[in-house]
């Protein structure tokens, strides 16, 4: 597969919009996904795979910025990740074995319930000013 | 606190499947389960939820991986995304989040309802 310049941008520019959306914790993934499907008419599990791949280096780096402003709590950490690895190696092979186009539907209705509750939900306000001061 | 563990342990093993499952979206998940169960701030909610899925995320790579993963087309995307990352998390503490969510959550509904209709 040759890949030209514009190709190129384009991929950087994907990049970019998610990762300021990674940064942020608020899942690049959901912008990243849809955008190599609609473009590039990537399949499910290809765009799957690349948005994993890029979502090491940016959350490496993100995770650099947050832990010198200190926003990130230890505590919960721990048994969070176990169990969490627990449900990503039942996830991962399910995902694997399934066919694509199923797969992405299904990303495309956990997308659409996501974003239903992102438009709807409150931020909690408390904490907040305490951070904007700083 | 065995009750706090029950609680984190179901968060982990959901997130976990989700983010499996579609290599992508714990994240999304995990905040509000942050703020809502585990009483977290807000931006500490959006910091710590990175740290929990980055190495989720690597577990799923290697059950993900194969013999076609196009090294190049990663390589262009991620140094985008190494940029963007720095960027979203120096403004994570600077802008207001309300406004984020329902940007965001459009842009969401609006992906969502091309890929199911394909």
């Amino acid at each position: 597969m040759s890949v030209g310049i514009g190709e190129i941008s384009l991929y950087v520019l994907i990049g970019l919009a998610s990762g300021i959306i990674s940064g942020m914790g608020i899942g690049g993934g959901s912008i990243l996904i849809p955008a190599l499907c609609v473009f590039f008419s990537m399949d499910q599990h290809l765009a799957q795979n690349i948005n994993l791949l890029y979502f090491l280096p940016t959350a490496a780096i993100a995770l650099i910025t947050h832990a010198k402003q200190g926003n990130i709590e230890k505590k919960p950490l721990m048994p969070i990740i176990l169990f969490g690895f627990l449900g990503a190696v039942a996830g991962s092979i399910v995902a694997v074995k399934m066919d694509s186009s199923l797969l992405r539907r299904c990303f495309g209705f956990f997308l659409l319930a996501m974003g239903i509750y992102e438009l709807f939900r409150k931020p909690i306000e408390r904490g907040k000013v305490h951070d904007a001061v700083r | 606190m065995s009750n706090g563990l029950f609680t984190k342990a179901a968060i982990g093993v959901t997130v976990g499947s989700l983010n499996g499952l579609f290599g992508a979206g714990g994240g999304t998940v995990l905040v509000p389960a942050l703020e809502k169960l585990v009483h977290m701030e807000v931006h500490k909610a959006h910091a710590t939820a990175i740290a929990v899925i980055l190495p989720l995320s690597l577990i799923s790579v290697f059950i993900y991986a194969n013999a076609d993963t196009p090294w190049s087309t990663i390589f262009w995307v991620s140094s985008g995304g190494v940029l963007g990352g720095v960027i979203g998390a120096r403004a994570l503490n600077k802008i207001k989040t309300r406004m984020l969510y329902k940007i965001f959550g459009l842009c969401m509904i609006v992906a969502a309802i091309r890929m199911i209709l394909g």
